[in-house]
């Protein structure tokens, strides 16, 4: 048997930064698919909230400074709130799957291979953000189609490509900014129970708080929580892509400040998760 | 040159100290076995050389490369499987082994190429489009090796590689072990706490609480134990020990419920037992020293005292 030299034409002695982040992102969205029950628990729930909060608070739901017919039905203002709630449900899969590969020996066969440290990260960080964002958008291409079956009213969306682009970027966003906060808490926490526990604290006051389930309250001190919650901007931004009367969402933070934050949360998101991998004496290069 | 070079190597989890002054080396194409109990620091050795714990004190090199200040050249140099297994049991073999290649900057027809190779010299080649959650144990072993391979290591260093193997399972893999050895001279850092696997190995170290208390080939450290083994099987061992010390000044090291002695001539002292002590005992054995003698020798304790295995 003639063995081929595997190392040719390899000088540096770290693998290349994107070969390692493309095959463990490859990973994480083939092993995602191979899971048809991930699949139901990431878009099932937040579509069935979405179906049943909608026809059970309709009528209760008013949008402030918006009477009238032109207002928003309730499953218009929540349908970019259950995008990011399948996105964040997403998230906190991928970032089980973070302890799951530590506790099971696959992460230890990353850590002994020449990997540049920082693909880790990526490599996990955009397998998420790819799987989330893939369902998100097709959670925004099916739900007004429940129209038809009568789980849901019409809804009046803005559909013109720029906004679907537009859209499509702040998913993308988000996803990537919630998926590299999972793994901030992912990397230090030993045990999925564990994990649990930062979701329910953490995670899903997080959404609640962010305007996706419901406006800004009269007290004070929700309000204060709600504009330092990066995620307001996130769900303030999709949704000012998907409304077609912006005059609605005249209290909203602008266009600009939703961008800056959501991609400045992400990007803050992701150079922890490095630097905290990097220095990981366990994983240290 | 030698392939692991340890020297004065010492680490500690806080307090408690988990190897001190560990000094060893192995040379190309040589099978050392790291035998010891659990906890006895065969672990955090092993992490230690994998790079997966930061150097303390002391010094570690493999193929050359110094493992604090060149981890990546030591990631190179080595194949490493854990006890834990690394496989992805959502995907098949062959995917398995195409994220490791990636991993280790492979691709194309170059991983293409080492895959099937590997999986040849592992015998799991029919099995590539399977899912590795579906394999045997003793398979699931073999295709982690054949992933520690892909990059053609120098080294190869195996925690436990038997571990939860059947005793068929088990040969099977040494025989694929030894076979890789003669043909690419990798060398083989194994640990384990099985005699068996012990003196398959060309040289052992025995690593008890952190320290290294004896190294040599099989042959030599059973030396260290002269002439015969002698086991008494009993149901008093109390009384007997006693017995046999008073009437034939025998050093006896009494374990559980079975007492040895080690001594030139067993035969002659096997007899007298077998007259002079009739119904003391159940069972009465004499062989040439076992690595488990060895160990009980230098530590007073059995290998697999504590296991729960």
């Amino acid at each position: 048997m003639t063995a081929s030299n595997p190392t040719t034409g390899q000088t540096a002695s770290t693998s290349p930064l994107w070969l390692a982040t493309w095959t463990l992102a490859v990973r994480e969205v083939v092993r995602f698919l191979r899971q048809r029950s991930r699949l139901i628990g990431a878009i099932g729930q937040p579509v069935v909230f979405w179906i049943l909060f909608g026809a059970g608070l309709q009528g209760s739901f008013a949008m402030p400074g918006s009477e009238g017919t032109d207002a928003l039905s309730f499953q218009e203002y929540f349908l970019p709130g259950v995008a990011v709630l399948i996105v964040l449900f997403t998230s906190i899969f991928s970032s089980i799957s973070i302890i799951q590969d530590r506790n099971e020996g696959f992460m230890q066969g990353v850590l002994v291979a020449p990997v540049p440290r920082t693909s880790i990260v990526l490599g996990k960080v955009l397998g998420g953000t790819a799987l989330a964002l893939f369902q998100a958008f097709l959670f925004l291409a099916v739900a007004p189609l429940l129209h038809f079956i009568n789980l849901a009213p019409e809804m009046s969306l803005n559909l013109s490509a720029g906004s679907i682009v537009a859209a499509a970027m702040f998913l993308f966003w988000i996803s990537l900014g919630l998926t590299a906060l999972g793994y901030l808490f992912a990397w230090k926490i030993d045990s999925v129970q564990g994990y649990h526990g930062v979701m329910s604290v953490v995670l899903l006051p997080m959404w609640l708080l962010s305007g996706a389930f419901f406006p800004g309250s009269e007290s004070r001190w929700m309000s204060l929580l709600m504009s330092l919650n990066p995620l307001t901007y996130g769900v303030a931004g999709l949704r000012r892509t998907l409304v077609v009367d912006q005059q609605l969402l005249a209290d909203y933070p602008s266009m600009m400040v939703c961008v800056l934050v959501t991609v400045g949360f992400a990007v803050a998101c992701l150079s922890i998760d490095i630097w905290i991998t990097r220095r990981d004496p366990a994983v240290a290069s | 040159m030698s392939s692991v070079e340890v020297e004065q190597l010492e680490f500690r989890y806080g307090e408690r100290i988990a190897l001190r002054d560990v000094n060893f080396t192995a040379s190309a194409g040589e099978v050392f076995g790291l035998l010891g109990p659990n906890g006895g620091g065969k672990s955090t050795l092993f992490r230690i050389l994998s790079t997966l714990l930061p150097i303390q004190k002391g010094r570690a090199a493999i193929a050359g490369h110094d493992v604090a200040s060149e981890p990546d050249a030591v990631r190179r140099s080595i194949g490493v499987t854990f006890q834990s297994p690394s496989l992805d049991g959502k995907l098949t073999v062959l995917e398995n082994l195409r994220h490791q290649g990636h991993l280790y900057g492979l691709s194309g027809e170059n991983l293409k190429l080492r895959c099937s190779e590997v999986m040849d010299q592992l015998g799991v080649a029919d099995r590539a489009k399977d899912y590795t959650e579906k394999l045997s144990g003793g398979l699931k072993r073999r295709v982690e090796i054949a992933k520690c391979l892909l990059h053609a290591p120098k080294v190869l260093l195996l925690d436990e590689p038997s571990s939860g193997l059947d005793p068929g399972a088990r040969h099977g893999l040494w025989e694929i072990l030894l076979g890789l050895r003669e043909k690419s001279n990798v060398t083989i850092l194994v640990t384990t706490h099985l005699m068996e696997e012990a003196d398959r190995c060309d040289r052992l170290g025995v690593l008890d609480n952190g320290e290294l208390i004896a190294s040599g080939t099989p042959d030599e450290l059973r030396c260290m134990v002269g002439g015969d083994s002698l086991t008494i099987q009993t149901e008093n061992p109390e009384a007997l020990k006693t017995k046999l010390q008073e009437r034939f000044q025998a050093e006896v090291i009494q374990l559980g419920d079975s007492l040895r002695i080690e001594r030139e001539n067993g035969h002659e002292l096997l007899a007298q037992i077998a007259t002079q002590c009739e119904g003391e005992f159940r069972s009465l054995t004499l062989g040439k020293p076992t690595l488990e003698d060895v160990f009980i020798k230098l530590t007073g304790r059995n290998l697999s005292a504590g296991e729960d295995e």
